[in-house]
């Protein structure tokens, strides 16, 4: 099947047009936040603050990069486990977050929220680093500095690969994918 | 009495820990390959040959094969007829200190685990094991340790009753309650018996064998083969989409325990299990 290309930034409309199962290959702007970074944006929210970063029709990859070598944009950039962000997500979803990359199993307010605004969580491959950081092509701290790798980063990507594991619907690879296979093997 | 700077062991953990961060030990890539050539199910194919690309890259480029480059695990098995020359404790550091910084390695360690989790900068401290054996040399392991596989790891005191079947429920347990979280395929390494606290180090030492070679002792080598027979038929699959390799392999250690007690814990590798050796 051929990926999906997407260009940020990602409006509810075309984000409820992805499907669970579908490979898509994102260019343009993300953001990076892992569990720190979002621990600050929620606290902001509850106290009524602006954010450092407008989230609306963004995307959110969840990863601590390692640090850039001379002359890269970066260093190794995979996915850190999602449900760490489970407390902090459905708050940033309600504010226009209609994208997060990231690994492993999301909770139900999480997927309630994703389906009520227009949402999409999209899976890169875990502990595959060093291969996802050729596509992004420059990075730069855009908040919490004194975070160090946990920082917010606005990185500009080309055709990083990801695949949708929860989409707008709530339909979820992460249970469907494995009954097919298993269907094959009965 | 054999004399050893502790200069040395430093820059032997500093290499170690650039090392392994960014070169896949050959038993594991192996192990990998192998799987990759047994899986039927196209989506896990594809993750399978991503990952191996993506290991191929690091190599390459000396970049780190994940971003998690992990608290730095390094066991020391320290002859008896040795004596160092200064502070082991602080070689070690000063060689966590410099591999995680000269090799360009995240540095994921906090101060303390409450309050304001403010990080060290530098990666330490390393987490040290250290172990007395006969002779007079050193051994020096570093194995990286991420914190998605490492966070779906579990322990449990298991009553004597419970027996074999006890323990490879609870393994098969941990290891479907992780499902795709710690970044499947999986390494799953099992502690049985001795203490509490040690039932989980000879878990975390089952880490560091050689990708599936089995446990010497038939009885224990062929629960490792039920196991990651019955694992792989859970049909959790690769990053969890779906698929035949939920596990590259189950390492089974083994200890004298009391007579009212099961304790078992199992600890859970991610692919990219690193680990490098050498010998001072």
């Amino acid at each position: 099947m051929e990926p999906i290309r997407i260009t940020t930034p990602l409006t509810p409309e075309v984000a409820r047009t992805l499907k669970s199962g579908d490979s898509v290959l994102i260019s343009g702007v993300i953001y990076t936040g892992r569990d720190a970074a979002h621990k600050r944006l929620c606290q902001l929210l509850e106290e009524g603050k602006p954010l450092p970063i407008d989230v609306k029709n963004q995307i959110i990859y969840f990863v601590g990069p390692s640090p850039a070598k001379p002359g890269m944009a970066i260093g190794s950039a995979g996915p850190t486990t999602a449900y760490r962000m489970d407390a902090y997500s459905p708050a940033l979803i309600e504010q226009g977050l209609t994208g997060m990359i990231g690994k492993g199993k999301r909770g139900p307010a999480v997927i309630d929220a994703m389906k009520k605004c227009g949402c999409v969580y999209f899976g890169a491959i875990g502990g595959a680093g060093a291969l996802l950081s050729k596509c992004i092509k420059k990075a730069e701290v855009v908040a919490y500095e004194d975070l160090q790798s946990e920082a917010i980063r606005r990185l500009e990507v080309e055709d990083l690969p990801v695949t949708v594991i929860i989409d707008a619907e709530g339909r979820n690879l992460y249970e469907w994918g494995r009954a097919d296979y298993l269907k094959t093997q009965e | 009495m054999r004399e050893i700077d502790s200069k040395q062991i430093t820059d032997v953990v500093a290499r170690l820990c650039v090392d392994a961060n960014r070169h896949l030990a050959p038993d594991v890539r192996e192990c990998i390959e192998g799987c990759r050539a047994c899986e039927p199910w196209p989506i896990a194919q594809n993750i399978l040959d991503r990952i191996i690309e993506n290991y191929n890259i690091a190599d390459e480029t000396e970049m780190a094969i994940c971003q998690d480059t992990g608290l730095a695990c390094v066991f020391l098995e320290i002859g008896q007829d040795v004596h160092v020359n200064g502070s082991i404790e602080d070689a070690v550091n000063e060689g966590v200190r410099r591999g995680y910084t000269d090799g360009f390695l995240r540095k994921s360690c906090v101060e303390e685990p409450l309050g304001a989790r403010k990080n060290t900068l530098d990666n330490t401290p390393g987490m040290i094991y250290y172990d007395l054996v006969p002779g007079d040399q050193i051994k020096i392991t570093v194995a990286p340790k991420g914190f998605g596989s490492e966070n779906m790891s579990q322990i449990k005191m298991l009553k004597v009753s419970e027996g074999a079947e006890g323990v490879k429920n609870f393994v098969l347990k941990a290891v479907e309650e992780a499902g795709p979280n710690p970044c499947p395929p999986i390494i799953v390494g099992v502690g049985i018996g001795g203490t509490f606290d040690k039932a989980a180090l000879i878990a975390k030492k089952a880490l560091l064998r050689h990708t599936g070679e089995h446990n010497p002792v038939p009885y224990y080598a062929d629960m490792e083969k039920e196991l990651l027979e019955k694992i792989n038929a859970l049909g959790i699959g690769p990053q969890g989409f779906g698929g035949k390799t939920t596990a590259l392999a189950v390492h089974i250690e083994t200890m004298p325990t009391h007579i009212a007690g099961l304790p078992v814990a199992v600890n859970i590798n991610c692919h990219v299990a690193r680990h490098k050796t050498e010998v001072l």
